[in-house]
C-alpha cells in the first residue's frame, strides 16, 4: 500500500521487493556513507529501485566511519567502484558537533563544515570519477535562542540554514555533485512525520520508516535521469483538468479559469505547465472534444495562461485516449516511459494505464484545488542537467510536430513540400562549419555512401587542398532551422569529379534534398569544366538506405562504381531554393 | 488479568506481523518466545516490528517500553493494555 500522504509505497512493501528478481534490470552501484544508522535506508532504496525497474547494488559502510572510509585508499568503498556515492549526514550529529564548538567556532561553523566536505570530496575524486549525492539537513531549531536565533549568527538554526545554502552553492559549482533535498521533503511533510524520537533514542535512527521510504524515492529520482530515464512530455486533458467545466456544454465564457469560480486552481496548474515548458518539457493536449471548440480558449480566452504556441501536439477528437496518446508518441518519437498523462477522469486514467505500459498517470485528488500541490509532491520532472539548449530542444520538437501535422493536411506530397518554403545555403567548408562537418562524418552511419571518417584537422586541411572541392548544405523551412545537414567532399581524379564523401542527416530525408544536392554537384563540375561525376557505394551494416541512391539520381554503372555524364544531365525539380 | 480471547487474538495478529516483517513463514509465536528463538529478530528488525505493530493496532510504545519487553507475551500485554486504555 502506498502512503496516501506521499504516494510512495510503504516501507514494508519496499522491503518485500528485496526478495524479487532483479536480473535483467539496469544496474547502478551506490555506496552509502552515513553518520547514523543507514540499514533501513539501504533496504528502502533497493526496494524502491525495484518499483522503477532499477537494480541498485548497494555498498554500505559501517555507520559513523565516513571519514575513515574516504581517507583510507584500501577501503572497500574504492574496490566497490561505485557509480554514485551517497553522503548522508544527519542534523542530530551536526548538532552535537556544533555544541562542542566555542562561541567563535560557532560563528564559522557552516563554512568550516563545507571546507571539511570539500576535502572529503577531493579525496574521493582522486580514485573515483562518479556522481556524488549529498544529503542536506532537516531544519531542526534547537530551541535555545527562539526566534532570535534567526538574527544571531552563533545560533544553531542560523548556521544550519547557512550550511544548506552553502551545499547548494557547492553543487552549483561541481558538475558531478547533486543534493538529495531532504530538507525540502521535511518542509513538505513536517518533523512530526519525518522524525520518531524513540527510534533515535533506541537505535540512532534519524528518520521514521515512512520518511525513510520518501528519502529513498528522492535518491532514486536523482539516479534515474543519470541513467537516461527522465520525463520529457506532459500530456494534458482539458475539461475539468486545465479549466473548470465542460467547454462543449458550458461555452467559452463560462469555463472556470482566472477569477471565475475556482478558476485559480486551474490557472495555477497552467502556470506550472508553462514553467515546465520553459524548462524544456514538451506539452501536448489530449481531449475528448470537437477540435475547434477545444482550441477556442487557447486562442481567445483572456485568462488562459497556455496558448496554442505552447502546445506541441494538440489532439481533440472523440477517439479513445490511448490511441490519441499513441498518435502523440508517433509524432514526438519519444518513449512512453518519458510521458506523463494528467486527467481528472479515473476512467480515462485507468484505460491509459492499462493500454500504455510505461506511461506515468498520476491519480489526481478529487478536489481541483489540490491538483498542483499533489503534482509538485510527486517530483515527476527530475533532471540531471540543465542548459539553455533544453528549452531550445522543445522548440525543435514543436517544429517537427507542426510539420507532421501539416503534412497530413495536404492532399499530395508535392503540395506539402511546396508549403514548407525550403531554402538551403550552399557553402564550401570554412572555419565556422568544420566542427559540425567533422561531427557529421564521424556520427552518420545511415546516409553515408563511403563511411570515411574525418577529424576536424583533416576537414580543415581540405579547404585549401588542391583538386578538392567541399560543399556544405543547411536547410530552413517555414517551421524552423535544421542547421547544417549535409556535407560533401569531391576530388578531381583522372578528369572526373569523384564523390569521396556524401553524408546527410536522416532527419531531412524525402524532401528532395538529394536531388537538390546532385544539381549543385553538377553545377560545380560544369564550372570546373569536368565532364563526369563518379560515385561509389561502400556497403556497411547500417547504410542500406543509400544503396540505390546513385541509380535513382541517373548514374549508370561503371567498373563497380557509378557514373553521371555532365552533358546529359537534366536538373531535377525540387522545392528547395538556394539561398 | 486480561480477557484471554482478546489476548489470543492479539497473539495471532502478532504472528502475522512477525511472518511478514521477518519474512519467515515458519514463525509460530507463543507468549514465551524471545528474540533468541528467532534468528531474524535482531535489534534492527525489532524496531521494524515495533513500528509495524504500532501501525497495525493504532497504538504507540514509549522508548523505554521498546527496550524493556522481554518476550512476546509482554508485548502482547502492552498492546492489550493500550487498547483498553483507548476505550
Amino acid at each position: 500500500m502506498a502512503d496516501p500522504k506521499t504516494s510512495v509505497p510503504d516501507f514494508f512493501e519496499l522491503k518485500k521487493n528485496l526478495k524479487k528478481d532483479f536480473s535483467g534490470l539496469p544496474r547502478f552501484r551506490l555506496a552509502i556513507l552515513g553518520d547514523s544508522s543507514t540499514q533501513f535506508l539501504h533496504q528502502a532504496i533497493r526496494g524502491y529501485g525495484y518499483e522503477v525497474e532499477l537494480n541498485v547494488e548497494i555498498y554500505e559502510s559501517d555507520y559513523g566511519q565516513t571519514d575513515q572510509e574516504i581517507f583510507n585508499a584500501q577501503a572497500r568503498l574504492y574496490t566497490f567502484k561505485p557509480d554514485g556515492v551517497f553522503l548522508f549526514y544527519s542534523t542530530q550529529k551536526l548538532l552535537s558537533g556544533f555544541y562542542s564548538c566555542n562561541e567563535n567556532e560557532r560563528r564559522s561553523f557552516a563554512s568550516d563544515q563545507v571546507s571539511k566536505l570539500r576535502n572529503s570530496l577531493a579525496k574521493l575524486r582522486q580514485s573515483l570519477s562518479c556522481k556524488i549525492i549529498l544529503s542536506n539537513f532537516t531544519e531542526i531549531d534547537d530551541g535555545v535562542f527562539g526566534n532570535f536565533g534567526n538574527k544571531h549568527p552563533a545560533s544553531f538554526i542560523f548556521q544550519l540554514r547557512k550550511l544548506n545554502v552553502a551545499l547548494m552553492e557547492l553543487a552549483a559549482e561541481e558538475r558531478d555533485v547533486f543534493i538529495n533535498d531532504i530538507s525540502g521533503l521535511n518542509a513538505r511533510m513536517g518533523l512530526g512525520y519525518s522524525f520518531q524520537p524513540k527510534l533515535y533514542v533506541n537505535s540512532d535512527i534519524v528518520f521514521s520508516l515512512e520518511f525513510t521510504a520518501l528519502v529513498a524515492r528522492n535518491l532514486v529520482d536523482i539516479v534515474l535521469p543519470m541513467m537516461g530515464k527522465l520525463k520529457k512530455c506532459l500530456i494534458l486533458d482539458l475539461d475539468n483538468t486545465l479549466w473548470g467545466g465542460i467547454i462543449g456544454d458550458d461555452g467559452m465564457e463560462n469555463i472556470q479559469i482566472g477569477d471565475l469560480g475556482i478558476g485559480k486552481a486551474y490557472s495555477q496548474l497552467q502556470q506550472w505547465a508553462l514553467q515546465l515548458k520553459h524548462r524544456g518539457i514538451i506539452l501536448a493536449v489530449s481531449s475528448k472534444n470537437t477540435e475547434s471548440i477545444a482550441r477556442e480558449p487557447f486562442e481567445r480566452h483572456p485568462d488562459m495562461v497556455l496558448r496554442m504556441d505552447d502546445i506541441s501536439v494538440f489532439v481533440a477528437n472523440w477517439e479513445n485516449k490511448a490511441d490519441n496518446i499513441r498518435y502523440i508518441q508517433s509524432i514526438l518519437n519519444i518513449g512512453f516511459d518519458s510521458m506523463v498523462f494528467i486527467d481528472d477522469n479515473p476512467f480515462e486514467r485507468e484505460l491509459v494505464k492499462k493500454e500504455i505500459p510505461g506511461i506515468t498517470v498520476p491519480d489526481l485528488p478529487e478536489d481541483p484545488a489540490k491538483y498542483l500541490d499533489f503534482l509538485r509532491g510527486l517530483n515527476l520532472f527530475e533532471t540531471a542537467s540543465y542548459s539553455e539548449e533544453d528549452a531550445e530542444r522543445t522548440r525543435q520538437y514543436r517544429e517537427e510536430a507542426k510539420r507532421v501535422v501539416a503534412q497530413q493536411s495536404y492532399s499530395s506530397q508535392d503540395e506539402y513540400l511546396r508549403s514548407l518554403q525550403m531554402t538551403s545555403a550552399v557553402k564550401g567548408f570554412d572555419s565556422f562549419n568544420t566542427p559540425r562537418v567533422a561531427q557529421l562524418t564521424q556520427r552518420s552511419n545511415q546516409f553515408n555512401l563511403r563511411t570515411v571518417r574525418y577529424t576536424e584537422g583533416e576537414i580543415a586541411a581540405l579547404i585549401t587542398a588542391p583538386g578538392a572541392y567541399t560543399l556544405s548544405f543547411d536547410l530552413k523551412d517555414s517551421y524552423g532551422d535544421h542547421g547544417l545537414i549535409a556535407a560533401l567532399i569531391l576530388k578531381e581524379q583522372e578528369g572526373a569529379l569523384f564523390i569521396d564523401t556524401w553524408v546527410m542527416s536522416c532527419r531531412v530525408l524525402s524532401r528532395g534534398m538529394e536531388q537538390f544536392i546532385i544539381n549543385q554537384i553538377v553545377n560545380l563540375a560544369e564550372k570546373q569544366k569536368i565532364s563526369s561525376v563518379i560515385g561509389e557505394y561502400l556497403p556497411t551494416q547500417k547504410n542500406g538506405i543509400v544503396k540505390e541512391l546513385y541509380p535513382s539520381l541517373g548514374f549508370v554503372q561503371d567498373n563497380g562504381k557509378w557514373m553521371l555524364s555532365v552533358q546529359d544531365f537534366k536538373s531535377f525539380n525540387t522545392y528547395i531554393d538556394a539561398e | 488479568m486480561q480477557n484471554s480471547a482478546t489476548l489470543n487474538d492479539v497473539l495471532k495478529t502478532f504472528n502475522e506481523i512477525f511472518i511478514e516483517v521477518l519474512e519467515n513463514e515458519d514463525i509460530v509465536l507463543t507468549y514465551e518466545t524471545t528474540a533468541a528463538d528467532i534468528p531474524e529478530w535482531d535489534s534492527l528488525n525489532h524496531i521494524a516490528l515495533v513500528v509495524a505493530i504500532e501501525k497495525k493496532f493504532g497504538v504507540e510504545f514509549t522508548a523505554k517500553e521498546i527496550q524493556s519487553y522481554k518476550n512476546v507475551g509482554e508485548m502482547c500485554d502492552g498492546v492489550t493494555l493500550k487498547l483498553q486504555a483507548k476505550k
